[in-house]
């Protein structure tokens, strides 16, 4: 799959808000449409929601999961949206960008994988980012009772975690410290009635390789502390009770931990994974990879990694959903930065010790 | 020599044609574009056209768009509105005999007939595609995993064609005895009516989205390819066992859309880049018709003469080619 097309600059940039009822996600819809950015959206839909969107182009879109006559059981993409970004295009000059609003209980993988798989959709549209709207009082409750709820969470590539005025300091660390442990990477924003920049919501670039660095302060803040609690969760699942010294100086970290052990122990729950390792030698990387989303591809929900091959100047990016893989180079690694291969799964059921062995034994000699 | 007269439209054309031999272009505002010395324009849709069909009695053209009407629009630019489904997009039409029109949207169908009654028909996942059998008031709507043939007018059960997928496009060959449809898949699939005989028609590079048979129904021109692929439909079998034709081959483009003339074996070739070219099915000769556009060629027809065609790019570029 190629990484990127000449089609770039012309690509609409398409946000999918994700969400359950009641989670503000229309609130942060209104909001966007209303704020004087100068930019105008087409909207799609699930359903027209007793809360009015104000908007000239809005669809009403019904979830249609087509599966893909590949064999493969996670290749699947949603019919209706491929047919709503098509009829868009005739309207070609009448909107910048798109929003895809999705039910609390979509599948947020069709979703993203309409933006790879149909070559049309992908030819005149880009998805620019996964933004997950979390209610912080119910979360909990609702990760506990559903799977939908943790794949939206996976997915995110920015999560609002909303109604934080609804919660006290406690209890809101503990969600964070939850929602962390299913995804260390996504940007996390603490909001009340969604009232964020909403520049931290719109043109993202999440898919995009070259900017994989530049979205992820987990990845460049590594020993720093910028956020609260996330290059620790990456830690966890080293087994390895973790003493770190950046473990005590931020509000969540022995919830986190003690978060992420009592998770580990439900297999089916989503969890994150991160390898890391010095050079890799491509002859072992690229089939390594290839094999493991092929076979384990239905349990990957997300996947983003940044590696150093022996022998290449540049970095080298990779992103994916499913089985789906796209990567890149990236730019050169600078004077000074550890030439350090990271990579990150987010998945349901993935065998932790299976994939940290082989990720090492593709490490160049 | 072939000559090229622009059409200055503005918009994606969605669909480019003749309507009692006045050319026309309807376009993604929701405008209608008559080309008949010097242009008249009509606003059937506030916002956006989704489609457009021609009544086969070239009484009208059939339009529907984003502000869920189904309007019919006279030669004469009058306009009267067939149906009206409320913040309904409408994107799926098809125009049969005896004045009926079907409409889709989401997971429904309707057939409106002369006299203004509506038939429903429903289903359990998206309605893809419609086509009226050439014979009889049957509706052919292509669904996810096969397409359904109902009696448009009456009740009784309808007739299922299963093929696991999901199939857009429909079309019937102009002598009833095959149905094909064009699938998410880069193929189209096709049922001998006699039988249900499955027909796999495969190794298309990209999405078929235009099809045109050729006068007699011998062929089935299609797009998504490097060339027109032309599926012989004659013979006992069809195009089972049989390999297509492939005309106007270019090694660096995608044909986009095709247009079969209406007295000749020959095809009008649009592609990605805005190229239109003219192929001859008997020994694949070529002629030129449009160089290089700004954009894809998103729709072409021919006149009932087969002495003009007509185009439009999904960039606004339209225009009238005549060959005499």
């Amino acid at each position: 799959m190629s990484a990127s097309q000449d089609t770039t600059s012309q690509q609409i940039p398409v946000t999918v808000l994700t969400g359950y009822l009641g989670s503000g996600k229309t609130t942060l819809l209104n909001r966007i449409l209303t704020e004087n950015h100068g930019q105008k959206y087409a909207v799609i839909v699930n359903e027209f929601g007793e809360i009015g969107i104000d908007n000239d182009l809005l669809v009403e879109s019904d979830e249609e999961i087509f599966e893909m006559n590949n064999g493969c059981i996670c290749c699947t993409v949603r019919g209706d949206l491929i047919r709503t970004v098509q009829n868009l295009m005739k309207r070609k000059g009448a909107f910048d960008a798109i929003i895809v609003e999705t039910t609390g209980v979509a599948d947020p993988a069709p979703v993203a994988q309409t933006f790879f798989m149909d070559d049309d959709v992908r030819a005149a549209s880009k998805l620019d980012a996964v933004v997950a709207v979390v209610d912080a009082r119910h979360v909990l409750q609702r990760l506990k009772d559903t799977e939908e709820a943790q794949d939206q969470i996976a997915f995110a590539d920015v999560i609002l975690l909303n109604k934080t005025d609804l919660v006290t300091k406690d209890e809101l660390a503990v969600v964070e410290a939850r929602i962390r442990a299913i995804n260390p990477y996504a940007v996390c924003h603490h909001t009340e009635r969604c009232a964020v920049d909403l520049k931290a919501v719109l043109d993202r670039g999440a898919f995009d390789l070259d900017r994989i660095l530049s979205l992820d302060p987990h990845f460049l803040a590594h020993g720093h502390h910028d956020h609260e609690c996330g290059p620790d969760c990456d830690h966890e699942h080293d087994h390895t009770h973790h003493g770190h010294d950046h473990s005590h100086d931020h509000e969540c970290g022995p919830d986190c931990d003690h978060e992420h052990h009592h998770h580990d122990d439900d297999l089916h729950s989503v969890k994150s994974i991160s390898l890391k390792a010095g050079d890799l030698d491509p002859e072992l990387f690229f089939p390594w990879i290839n094999q493991v989303t092929q076979i384990q591809g239905p349990n990957i929900l997300r996947l983003k990694g940044i590696m150093a091959l022996k022998g290449d100047p540049q970095r080298y990016v990779i992103q994916g959903v499913h089985m789906i893989v796209e990567g890149d180079h990236q730019r050169d690694w600078k004077d000074g930065e550890p030439r350090e291969s990271r990579l990150v799964f987010i998945g349901r059921d993935l065998d932790w010790d299976m994939l940290k062995q082989s990720f090492e034994a593709c490490v160049a000699q | 020599m072939p000559t090229l007269a622009p059409v200055d439209v503005d918009g994606f054309v969605v669909r480019a044609g003749f309507l009692k031999d006045v050319p026309f272009f309807a376009l993604g505002d929701g405008s209608l574009c008559f080309a008949e010395g010097g242009e008249r324009r009509v606003q059937p849709h506030k916002n956006g056209l989704l489609a457009a069909e021609k009544m086969l009695d070239e009484k009208g053209l059939v339009t529907s768009g984003d502000d869920g009407l189904i309007q019919k629009i006279d030669s004469d630019g009058t306009i009267t509105t067939l149906a009206e489904r409320p913040r309904k997009w409408i994107d799926l039409l098809a125009c049969g005999p005896n004045g009926a029109v079907a409409f889709a949207s989401g997971r429904t169908a309707w057939v409106r007939l002369d006299d203004g009654k509506e038939n429903e028909f429903a289903h359990e996942r998206a309605v893809g595609g419609l086509a009226f059998a050439p014979k009889g008031l049957k509706l052919a709507v292509a669904r996810y995993d096969g397409a359904t043939i109902w009696w448009a007018n009456a009740g009784g059960a309808p007739q299922e064609l299963s093929w696991k997928g999901a199939h857009l496009g429909i079309s019937f060959s102009p002598d009833g005895k095959y149905l094909v449809t064009a699938m998410q898949e880069n193929a189209l699939h096709g049922w001998r009516l006699s039988d249900s005989q499955d027909m796999r028609m495969t190794g298309y590079p990209a999405k078929v989205k235009s099809w045109s048979w050729s006068q007699k129904g011998r062929y089935l021109a299609t797009s998504g390819a490097n060339a027109a692929i032309c599926w012989p439909f004659f013979g006992k079998t069809g195009p089972m066992g049989q390999n297509p034709l492939q005309l106007g081959t270019r090694g660096d483009n995608i044909v986009s859309v095709v247009a079969c003339h209406p007295k000749e074996d020959v095809v009008a070739v649009g592609y990605l880049d805005g190229m239109i070219m003219m192929c001859r099915f008997e020994d694949n000769a070529e002629v030129l018709l449009r160089r290089l556009g700004k954009a894809p060629v998103s729709s072409m027809s021919w006149d009932d003469a087969g002495d003009r065609l007509v185009f439009g790019s999904e960039d606004g570029e339209a225009g009238i080619i005549s060959l005499r």
